[in-house]
């Protein structure tokens, strides 16, 4: 569903993704981990479209994003880390926005804003400006705008941020649905144990290179670990710090 | 390092930060040409007020009293100006700014979180007075030979008259916030201060002041003098300023207005901090509620729905949100109010024209005034567009993502954006150009000229605002008043002044001909050059429409986020 060949971006001198090569399969729930800085979210904006590459190709179902951006772009819902909306239209008339950017209106849209809506239990906030909702609620918005036109694909950026535990398990069953029907979902986060528990694939970057990318099992034969935990696997390929070094820190 | 600069700190490396930034994208240019605009600014205020002060200067007698008095009324508007700005500005420094989290939190004293935001509530609302004040002290200091020691004299007299409103500004906040929460406060503030200026403007012109300056208004010199010397407002600050530089520039010296300034400063600022200790917890907490609005939109998809309805869903959706945006935030649409203000006035200019006092009606005047009153008309339009069209695309920075990662053809954004600002600027000419011909009693002809002119340059100053927006985008800011200020605003008023000059320029040429066959009683013949004049005012015209355009349109495909 997603392929990225040779995908490069530099601002500037600085290389923040350097001559990746990935390939996510329809179906599929995807995670694409790595350290802070590594090149994550420059990587899902060049695949939302909101960045331009500097180098290489973006496939999203068969349409080259950069060839073909509309028909790429019809395909995808887009979940980005920082929600930033308009403040001044209500929860709803978001939502029905969005669908019009995707040249969607009539009653099949406003029945599927007040399904989402009452999915996500902003019912009693549809009227209500954005700019009284809070963050979490922000966040709600802004993955039921990503659902709102039916896309193929789900690109994410840090899903979990912001919501409650009730909203997190929402969203999990949310995707396991939404990939169990055909869709796919890439998403980058730090909470390994969700990662863990939920993607069927898993990439790690690391200063813009992918150092290892598979499924559990293989991404343990690739670095011979055993039974580790993702969270010992991402530590061993990226170099965290020791707990001695940790308490050190904290002691000092 | 004590706590109270420490504070202040980050304000202070922001800023060199900023610098820095514009120094390394090759901002010297940009400084250049601000420096410039600033300078001719300054030399212009300073030029007008040395000639005044001149004359005054070779009156006897009441020549002193005349610039005093000039002096006192310029000081009035400064505090009354100072006032409104600190008001609003404390709101957003003590109340909204995003560093208040960190700073509330903080083991920090509170004498130092109100001092630190006090200055910072000055600095933001001052530095327009200050700066204006410079090349006006100045002329004064030249034309009474204040001599070096001026310049440091008058810090010493404007200081307090910055502070003072500062304190009182941010103790009325203060006060406002406890009673009503913050963003409330912010849209009752904003439509009140706009309002009250707009009053202020209007009424000043309605009375006109030009009749107050007919000496036969007085019976005699005495009569005259008495009322210039008597004190405008002896209890405000800014007669005391006043005083302490009119005594130190004409004699005698009044040690006691300057007395009277700083004593009064240092009590506000401890009758602030005071209040502040008192009031700042409670008000803060309240100013974290937030404004809880229902929102009706069906109004404005009833009112809108049947227009368009004709249009894509794309387009239609774009501009019913840009509608409902507009309308629901108060800093935008209580614009308007000075906007109605401004048209009033322009059309009250025209009305007081003496042209019709004469028992014959003067063509060649009336014709010559509606014809430059398109120039007139053309700059009015270009400053609108800055503040309401310049800003639509900074305006979207944040949102950029969504409509990027969406398949939104960016072509119907700026097709958008531009009807969405050009018809209501085009209806406002057509109105203005229109009304002013009809009180002018033009001919036909001046008429058809000045319609044509006025809707091929208002279609053209809207394509440069949205053009020149894009090109200097301004996405960090979320106040859409302070973009239109911005480097790029200033590019985009000199160069639609450029296109206006030349418009006139051209059609000068038949417009001169048309005077000169009707003043000596000939037909008005439509000739070649009168053909080709408008033709080339039309050519122009339409490349200033798709030039920009079609240049922000690139410039919209390579923002990156």
């Amino acid at each position: 569903m997603i392929r990225l060949e040779h995908l490069t971006k530099r601002f500037g001198g600085f290389t923040a993704v350097d001559d990746i090569e990935l390939h996510v399969p329809r179906g599929k729930v995807f995670g694409f981990l790595g350290p802070n800085g590594a090149g994550k979210t420059t990587t899902l904006r060049m695949i939302a479209g909101i960045l331009r590459p500097t180098a290489g190709r973006i496939w999203l179902g068969g349409d080259d994003l950069i060839e073909r951006p509309m028909a790429a772009k019809h395909r995808l819902g887009f979940i980005p880390d920082r929600p930033f909306m308009y403040e001044k239209l209500t929860g709803s008339e978001f939502l029905r926005f969005v669908a019009g950017l995707y040249g969607q209106d009539g009653t099949a849209v406003e029945k599927r804003i007040d399904e989402l809506l009452d999915l996500f239990e902003l019912t009693v906030w549809k009227d209500k400006l954005i700019e009284a909702y809070s963050h979490g609620m922000r966040q709600k918005l802004i993955i039921s705008s990503a659902l709102v036109h039916r896309p193929e694909l789900i690109v994410v950026d840090e899903p979990m941020v912001g919501l409650d535990p009730r909203g997190t398990r929402l969203l999990k069953s949310i995707f396991r649905h939404f990939v169990d029907r055909g869709g796919t979902v890439l998403m980058s986060t730090h909470t390994l144990e969700v990662a863990e528990a939920m993607c069927d694939g898993i990439a790690i970057i690391q200063a813009g290179k992918i150092v290892a990318h598979g499924t559990m099992r293989e991404l343990r034969q690739q670095t011979k670990s055993g039974n580790a935990s993702l969270e010992e696997l991402f530590l061993k390929l990226t170099g965290g710090s020791t707990e001695r070094e940790l308490a050190a820190i904290l002691e000092n | 390092m004590s706590t109270l600069a420490n504070v202040m700190r980050p304000k202070w490396l922001t800023m060199l930060a900023r610098v820095r930034q514009e120094r390394a994208r090759g901002g010297r240019g940009k400084m250049l040409v601000l420096g410039f605009v600033g300078l001719a600014f300054w030399l212009a205020v300073f030029g007008v007020l040395y000639r005044v002060l001149s004359y005054f200067r070779g009156v006897e007698e009441i020549g002193p009293l005349l610039a005093g008095k000039l002096l006192g009324l310029t000081m009035l508007s400064f505090l009354a100006i100072l006032l409104l700005s600190n008001i609003i500005t404390a709101l957003s420094s003590y109340f909204l700014a995003k560093d208040l989290d960190l700073l509330v939190s903080s083991p920090v004293d509170w004498l130092h979180i109100y001092l630190a935001k006090l200055g910072e509530t000055m600095l933001h609302s001052s530095w327009m007075v200050a700066l204006m004040a410079v090349p006006i002290l100045t002329a004064y200091g030249v034309i009474y030979d204040g001599g070096w020691l001026f310049a440091p004299y008058a810090i010493v007299v404007l200081a307090p008259t910055l502070i003072i409103p500062a304190t009182i500004g941010s103790a009325i906040t203060l006060i406002l916030v406890n009673v009503f929460p913050a963003r409330r406060t912010r849209d009752l503030l904003s439509v009140i201060t706009i309002a009250a200026a707009g009053i202020l403007v209007l009424l000043f012109r309605i009375i006109r002041p030009e009749q107050l300056a007919r000496p036969e208004g007085f019976r005699n010199l005495l009569d005259f003098i008495t009322v210039l010397r008597t004190p405008t407002s002896p209890l405000l600050p800014s007669e005391w300023a006043t005083n302490g530089i009119m005594g130190y520039l004409v004699g005698p010296f009044d040690g006691l207005s300057l007395i009277m300034l700083w004593t009064t400063c240092a009590a506000f600022l401890v009758l602030g901090a005071a209040l502040h200790y008192r009031l700042y917890p409670a008000g803060f907490t309240k100013a974290q509620e937030g404004a809880d609005r229902f929102v009706r939109g069906w109004i404005w998809r009833v009112l809108l729905t049947p227009v368009a309805r004709l249009l894509s869903v794309t387009k239609r959706e774009l501009i019913i949100k840009d509608i409902k945006l507009f309308f629901r935030d108060t800093t935008q649409w209580s614009q308007l109010i000075l906007l109605a203000v401004l048209v009033v006035i322009y059309l009250f200019n025209i009305k007081a024209l003496p042209l019709f006092s004469g028992e014959r009606v003067p063509f060649f005047f009336v014709t010559l005034i509606s014809f430059l009153n398109l120039g007139l008309a053309g700059f009015v339009l270009a400053s609108i567009a800055a503040r309401f069209i310049f800003p639509a695309i900074s305006l979207e920075g944040r949102q950029m993502w969504l409509l990027r990662s969406s398949p939104l053809d960016l072509r119907a954004l700026m097709w958008a954006k531009y009807w969405m600002g050009t018809i209501p600027l085009l209806i406002l000419a057509l109105l203005i150009t229109v009304l002013t011909n009809v009180l002018l009693k033009t001919t036909m002809f001046m008429m058809v000229v000045s319609v044509g002119t006025i809707i091929v340059l208002t279609l053209a100053i809207g394509a440069m605002a949205l053009g020149f927006g894009a090109l200097y985008p301004q996405f960090e800011t979320e106040n859409a008043a302070q973009i239109p200020t911005s480097f790029g605003g200033l590019v985009f008023m000199m160069t639609t002044i450029a296109l206006l000059a030349l418009v006139i320029v051209i059609e000068a040429i038949p417009v001169y001909g048309y005077l000169q066959a009707t003043f000596s009683g000939q037909p008005v013949e439509i000739n070649a050059v009168m053909i080709g004049a408008f033709a080339l005012v039309l050519l122009i015209c339409a490349l200033a429409t798709a030039i920009p355009l079609w240049v922000g349109l690139r410039r919209m495909e390579a923002f990156e986020f």
